[in-house]
């Protein structure tokens, strides 16, 4: 077992791994962050978990998916999981786009029919 | 006595402080056929000049944005408030001059007609005033071109934007309306939710003031987001029967 990682990077790992989940944990109980989008997230702390855990789980996993170089599937793993995050913040992005746009929009029409309606007050009060 | 049909003139400004009194009167001094009152209602899309306080001045009928919506964005504004309201139409005209008021009375005729839902006051059916540029109008031969594969609708002038809306249209583009550059990819919203589309022979004039919103270095951006745009809404309407998500 020469190709395990030692026991001191093992235990960085771990310590990294849980002030990571400890950060976001106290992002959502401060309301910081929002729970659907705290999901991600803890499934990805999850992950550094398990994997500080079990020393030589990214070699088994590279060897199933018949990776040659075992580094190169976190890589990949990573970038993908950045890749669909940044797509799914587009789609958060787009939505609130849309709502903003609804939004001021209401405000400026109703904005409009209080200044008639204080006029239509003020020209009552005068005659 | 007969109803009246009132009129929504909706006017989108954004900087547009050289020229908006000059349409203001010229929208005064314009005479409508007897059945027809217009309203003008100037939507102020938060402008850096003189804009807002001109028409405070001049205690002239607008709608202030909070925050700056593009022109599809305050054009929606302009015809939401016009249903809410109980107009029974609503025309878009460009706040720097290019839409001659006298021009109007001919494009509400075929609503008032019933003979259409959307009437677009075009440029290129007799060619006669402003003509803009060679590199537009190829432009716009392309989305008509476009517009022709997609809906079966040919219309010669899909940027004008100097266009009627019935009830029935304000509906629709109260719930949806493209953002950036709406004009063609309504038209696209129109055919595919069965409206009528008419097209209207209209003399334009080069603008007064402000700048277009299309300018030469964004050219291509535009080509390009209004051809994406056009394509997707096609499939969204098409296939998913949806009229609106985002």
């Amino acid at each position: 077992m020469e190709n395990v990682i030692p026991y001191r990077l093992q235990i960085i790992a771990i310590i990294t791994a849980l002030s990571f989940m400890f950060f976001i944990f106290r992002l959502i109980a401060k309301g910081k962050l929002r729970e659907e989008y705290s999901f991600i997230w803890i499934t990805c702390t999850a992950l550094l978990l398990l994997f500080s855990f079990w020393r030589n789980g990214l070699d088994v996993i590279a060897k199933l998916l018949g990776i040659f170089y075992a580094p190169s599937l976190i890589f990949l793993g990573a970038i993908f999981a950045i890749v669909i995050f940044l797509v799914h913040l587009s789609v958060v992005n787009s939505k609130q786009h849309k709502q903003i746009k609804d939004l001021a929009q209401e405000m400026a029409i109703l904005k409009k029919k209080l200044e008639e309606e204080e006029k239509s007050k003020q020209e009552a009060n005068l005659n | 006595m007969k109803n009246k049909y009132r009129v929504a003139i909706i006017i989108p400004c954004f900087n547009e402080e050289d020229s908006i009194l000059s349409l203001y009167s010229e929208i005064k001094e314009t005479l409508f056929s007897e059945e027809v009152v217009v309203t003008p209602v100037f939507i102020n899309d938060c402008s850096k000049d003189n804009t807002r306080q001109i028409f405070i001045d001049h205690n002239i009928n607008f709608i202030d944005l909070p925050v700056n919506l593009g022109i599809g964005g305050a054009v929606q504004t302009g015809y939401k408030y016009a249903l809410r309201n109980g107009f029974d139409m609503a025309v878009q005209m460009d706040g720097d001059g290019q839409h001659p008021p006298k021009e109007l009375q001919k494009i509400l005729e075929p609503i008032i007609q019933h003979q259409a839902d959307v009437v677009i006051g075009s440029r290129y059916i007799t060619k006669e005033g402003f003509q803009s540029s060679t590199l537009r109008r190829a432009g716009i031969n392309y989305f008509k071109w476009l517009n022709k594969k997609l809906v079966g609708v040919t219309i010669f002038d899909s940027t004008s934007g100097y266009r009627v809306l019935n009830k029935k249209a304000l509906e629709l583009v109260s719930e949806y309306y493209p953002d950036e550059y709406p004009e063609p990819e309504a038209i696209i919203l129109y055919a595919l939710n069965h409206l009528k589309i008419a097209e209207v022979p209209v003399t334009m004039r080069e603008r007064q003031g402000g700048q277009s919103s299309i300018r030469t270095y964004k050219t291509i951006y535009y080509m390009f987001k209004v051809t994406l745009g056009t394509i997707f809404l096609y499939i969204r309407l098409k296939f998913n029967g949806k009229r609106h998500t985002i």
